[in-house]
């Protein structure tokens, strides 16, 4: 048995933040995927539980007259299958699709990818290349954060007191004549964290780049832009000399550590080749012939 | 701290009250004692208690007993029809799938919403679509061959003695 005090299963939006704020111990669960694995290893004694699962809002994209919003309790897999993502923002749907197994992405959200805050969630790098904002709820009211703005550190985010997040936004402007890609690189093809993960996102005006967007996983200790490489990019003829002084630059934006599964020399590594290999894929798939 | 749930079990409609601190895995095996269904890691990552919910292979070790609440569930013992075994447990069977057996409900159940997904997978995507399942006895190739064949079984089905099981 799991080592859980108290379940509320809330249907509401308003019902969950409530529970939240009735009891600073409590702890919100989605999917359970990470939730249950940290009460199943001891790290949350006598867990008090607010389910978010079974609130309808919070579950399902749409599409709304400034862009897609995406329920943070929609299902990874569910992400994936999805029509508005496959059309508007495939690059999260390659991001969602690397998570873990088939039957972790049946049951673990987006928005637990997001809210718990780890540099190597496969939804990240995806969501920062797209510009994410994200709507929380409160009992102080509703407010609305750029996703950059959310990470604090490793496993730490920008949640106040009870508050929940109801929404991941993403505007029309941020997708609209974008195409890119999501390269993860883990040591197992499945089942396994990313060693570190690049997505690159491309708008181009013939042959020039109208504007690129390169995010990266466990390149620093929360997912990151690499800003110096896109601002050296835009405006630019597209070629591959132009793609290697990218990747230099990314390479020297990069702050990873060295951990278990990788040195932070092969990191370093990886950041070359992957931003490499992900900027050439999203120019050819927005059209470009490189 | 206990509630009821209502859910059907492979066919059959089943009422009792669990407790909040129980995963679906526990009650399947300790409380219907269908123990088809395996405990392995009891972290999500073996994949050896996969059952279906609504259709969608699940791990049920990490999933709470309280969410099976009005779902349909289904686990390896219900999968035969009578003394006629299901399309992948033949395939798996025949493709010499299994050695000690500890994995193979699992890989079955995975692959049975496989065969019933109506969509077709190519040899890559099949490893793709198990690689939530692990066997430490042996290689995976009869395992992908096996679901490779119930797959194609499947696609012809069986005709007129179709249980409407694969």
């Amino acid at each position: 048995m799991y080592d859980i005090k108290s379940y509320i299963n809330a249907t509401s939006i308003e019902a969950a933040v409530s529970a939240l704020a009735a009891n600073p111990n409590a702890m919100i669960i989605a999917g359970g995927s990470d939730v249950l694995i940290r009460i199943r290893d001891g790290k949350k004694p006598q867990a008090e539980l607010v389910c978010i699962r079974n609130i309808p809002e919070l579950v399902g994209v749409t599409e709304t007259t400034t862009g897609l919003r995406i329920g943070p309790a929609t299902p990874f897999s569910k992400i994936a299958a999805n029509e508005l993502v496959k059309k508007y923002i495939p690059i999260l749907a390659e991001g969602v699709s690397q998570v873990g197994g088939p039957q972790v992405r049946n049951v673990g959200t987006v928005g637990g990818n997001v809210s718990n805050g780890a540099t190597s969630g496969d939804s990240a790098p995806s969501l920062f290349a797209l510009n994410a904002k994200l709507e929380l709820v409160s009992p102080e009211g509703k407010r609305v954060v750029a996703i950059a703005d959310f990470y604090k550190g490793p496993g730490k985010v920008d949640f106040k007191p009870a508050e929940l997040l109801t929404a991941i936004l993403i505007d029309k402007s941020d997708y609209q004549g974008y195409r890119g890609q999501y390269i993860k690189y883990s040591i197992r093809k499945a089942m396994d964290i990313s060693t570190l993960g690049v997505c690159a996102w491309c708008k181009l005006d013939g042959t020039k780049i109208a504007d690129l967007r390169i995010a990266m996983g466990v390149a620093a200790p929360t997912p990151i832009r690499s800003r110096k490489a896109e601002a050296a990019a835009i405006g630019q003829e597209y070629s591959s000399e132009l793609i290697a002084k990218i990747a230099d630059i990314a390479v020297s934006e990069g702050k990873p550590r060295t951990s278990w599964r990788a040195s932070r020399e092969f990191r370093l590594q990886l950041i070359h080749e992957l931003v490499t290999r992900a900027v050439a894929e999203a120019v050819r798939r927005a059209g470009g012939k490189i | 701290m206990e509630q009821k749930i209502t859910f059907t079990i492979n066919g059959e409609e089943k009422s009792l009250y669990v407790d909040i601190r129980e995963s679906l895995l526990e009650v399947v095996r300790d409380r219907l004692e269908l123990t088809g269904t395996k405990h392995g890691c009891g972290v999500g990552e073996c994949g050896a208690c996969t059952v279906l919910i609504n259709g969608e292979a699940f791990d049920s070790c990490i999933y709470m007993a309280v969410w099976a609440d009005g779902k349909d569930i289904r686990t390896i013992e219900g999968e035969s029809c009578g003394e006629k075994l299901s399309v992948v447990q033949t395939a798996f069977l025949e493709e010499g799938a299994v050695q000690c057996g500890f994995c193979t409900p699992g890989f079955i159940m995975t692959t049975t919403a496989l065969t019933e997904s109506g969509r077709e997978f190519s040899r890559d995507d099949i490893k793709r679509e198990l690689a939530g399942n692990m066997c430490r006895c042996t290689g995976y190739q009869n395992i992908a061959n096996a679901a490779e064949k119930a797959l194609q079984t499947a696609k012809e089905c069986c005709g007129e003695n179709c249980c409407g099981k694969h």
